[in-house]
């Protein structure tokens, strides 16, 4: 890996890293430049296209390491597809296609030397709908590990896993259970669980509150806090009081609308620290949106 | 306190709007009609099954286990007379299919579902399997016939010892292959993107993926979907015919379990079905003797069909 990972990079920006990171090392040994010292990702005019149609144009902001970064904005920006170009979610949707260049700690993410099984294994995804495998809930939460080849020790895995996502004192008597008989909350941890599972860098999060009831949300909010000592979060919430309670920082996008063909494009307004943006945004355009003025 | 705001007059009024004032002639209409069609369905089987019943009883209940154990004979009264042969070629048949017709459209379907590009190609392709679906079991009799019988292509008659339950299983499977193609692949797009790309998101390949998502969640369907094709196969006669089933009189009487009889000359339950009732005009006797063929057959379809509803519901259990 330490061989190989020089000729991944693309454009040697990120210094300041983990230590214990081979790929990090030999990045910071290559190029000592300094731009944003804790970013974990950092995006440059990325667009992203289905088909011809583009949907989000020109988005360029880093991810700062351990926080949580919320992505807000109204329905049919893009935020969700931003998202999803971080673990490389949208190779999964045949027409889509993706421009410009994201790096991940320095590499870049869309080298085609780049294994997109391998990236998501350390950037994890908990989805919109809670979406439990059809196992037993200890299965669900050893799915990645076992999938990484991992044979031993599943069991502290599963207990660490759950303990971390809260989830533990509530299913640690009934494990060999359906995932499905959980409730929705219960199951949304327990994907928040398989996620961590893995021992991932980042949590991606696209709305993962939006199917639950406040208190369900709250539980996850709290968990996020806990959690983001480990884990860089990045979150999509249409929740705005969400994005102003859990995150650091917040992305705020809109939509474009081309009048000529009535199709949207979604673009990156601001980019700043969560309480910037809900109380001195410098766009209008964000002012206007959280004050719920627009959209 | 809320107070009453309304006097007795406008109470009238608006439970006079919301009285109900017709029958609702049109649904009731509606209804009756689908009822008329779904006893007609049943009415046409309950006649089916009764006249079969009536016809076959004499032979079930007088010489069941001789009926069972005896063989394709040219006299309806000969003691001897029975379906061992048939039952013989329709469950090897069965097993045939079974064998090669199911791992070759599951695979086929899974490729085409999960790993063939969508293009103008693979579209085309997928019309044709469609259209197979639907061309006339005779074709593939012609088909049978040509490879399995003359050898054609591959000489592949050596193999299948011309006429005989190799040959007519193999024809049934190649006739089933595209129904169980459609079938699965039904049943491998009806499993949600969201469990896909929980895999994904936890960083499953692609293979693994399918084999620890998809193929479990689709299991059901795809059960359900080749083991009504395989009655159908089972139930067919027309292709068999052509690929040289006997009608008449066949001597030999395998065991049931009697590998080795596979390339021999053959006979089926369909084909039984109807030699005996062609000849019931000349002899007939042979008309009580098909009707226990078809009890025989329908029973054979029964537990096929039941065992395929056992399985789904297993896997569907193991679904959560």
């Amino acid at each position: 890996m330490t061989d190989e990972a020089p000729r991944l990079i693309e454009r040697p920006t990120v210094a300041t890293v983990d230590d214990d990171s081979a790929l990090a090392q030999s990045t910071a040994a290559a190029a000592p430049v300094t731009q944003t010292p804790d970013a974990v990702f950092e995006s440059r005019d990325v667009n992203v296209y289905y088909g011809s149609f583009r949907a989000v144009r020109d988005v360029t902001f880093d991810v700062p390491r351990n926080q949580i970064m919320a992505l807000i904005g109204p329905s049919g920006c893009g935020k969700s597809t931003v998202l999803r170009c971080y673990n490389r979610m949208n190779d999964l949707i045949k027409a889509a296609r993706v421009t410009g260049s994201i790096s991940y700690r320095g590499t870049d993410l869309y080298h085609e030397r780049v294994d997109p099984v391998e990236v998501r294994r350390r950037i994890g995804m908990v989805f919109q709908k809670p979406n439990p495998f059809p196992k037993s809930i200890y299965d669900n939460v050893a799915y990645g590990p076992r999938v990484a080849g991992q044979k031993k020790d599943l069991d502290n895995i599963v207990e660490n896993s759950l303990r971390k996502a809260a989830l533990w004192e509530e299913v640690n008597d009934r494990l060999k259970d359906s995932a499905l008989s959980l409730s929705g909350g219960q199951q949304q941890r327990l994907c928040i669980a398989r996620a961590i599972a893995v021992d991932p860098d980042v949590l991606l999060m696209d709305e993962p509150c939006s199917a639950l009831d406040p208190i369900a949300t709250a539980r996850i909010e709290d968990l996020m806090q806990e959690i983001k000592q480990d884990y860089t979060i990045m979150i999509v919430t249409h929740n705005m009081q969400q994005a102003a309670r859990v995150s650091d920082t917040t992305a705020f996008f809109t939509a474009d609308t081309h009048s000529e063909n009535d199709t949207r494009t979604g673009i990156l307004v601001e980019v700043d620290t969560t309480q910037k943006i809900f109380s001195n945004p410098s766009d209008e355009r964000t002012e206007n949106y959280v004050t719920g003025r627009f959209g | 306190m809320i107070s009453r705001l309304y006097d007795d007059k406008s109470r009238a009024l608006v439970a006079a709007s919301i009285e109900r004032r017709r029958a609702d002639a049109r649904g009731l209409l509606f209804r009756s009609l689908l009822q008329v069609c779904l006893l007609m369905t049943l009415a046409l089987l309950a006649v089916l099954l009764l006249t079969v019943a009536f016809d076959s009883s004499e032979q079930l209940t007088t010489r069941l286990w001789d009926f069972l154990g005896g063989t394709l004979r040219s006299q309806s009264s000969d003691d001897k007379l029975g379906v061992h042969q048939g039952i013989y070629g329709s469950m090897w048949i069965a097993i045939i299919v079974a064998l090669l017709a199911f791992p070759v459209g599951i695979g086929g379907a899974v490729y085409l579902e999960e790993y063939a590009p969508r293009n103008r190609f693979t579209s085309f392709i997928e019309v044709n399997i469609r259209n197979l679906a639907g061309v006339p079991s005779v074709v593939y009799g012609l088909l049978g016939l040509a490879l399995l019988l003359n050898g054609q292509f591959f000489g592949l008659d050596r193999f299948t010892g011309g006429r005989s339950t190799l040959s007519g299983g193999i024809t049934l499977a190649i006739l089933v292959l595209p129904i169980v193609v459609i079938t699965a692949g039904e049943a491998l797009r009806a499993v949600p993107v969201s469990l896909r790309e929980g895999a994904y998101g936890v960083g499953a390949t692609k293979w693994e993926m399918i084999r620890t998502q998809v193929l479990p969640y689709a299991a059901p369907g795809i059960l359900t979907g080749t083991l009504l094709s395989m009655a159908r196969a089972v139930g067919e006669a027309a292709p068999l015919i052509l690929v040289g089933a006997v009608t008449g009189r066949l001597g030999d009487n395998p065991g049931l379990f009697e590998v080795s009889a596979l390339d021999d000359r053959f006979t089926a339950l369909p084909i039984v079905i109807t030699s005996w009732t062609q000849q019931s005009g000349r002899d007939v006797g042979f008309a009580t003797a098909a009707a226990a063929a078809i009890v025989v057959l329908l029973v054979l379809v029964l537990i096929m069909n039941s065992a395929a509803i056992l399985l789904r519901n297993r896997f569907e259990k193991k679904r959560g």
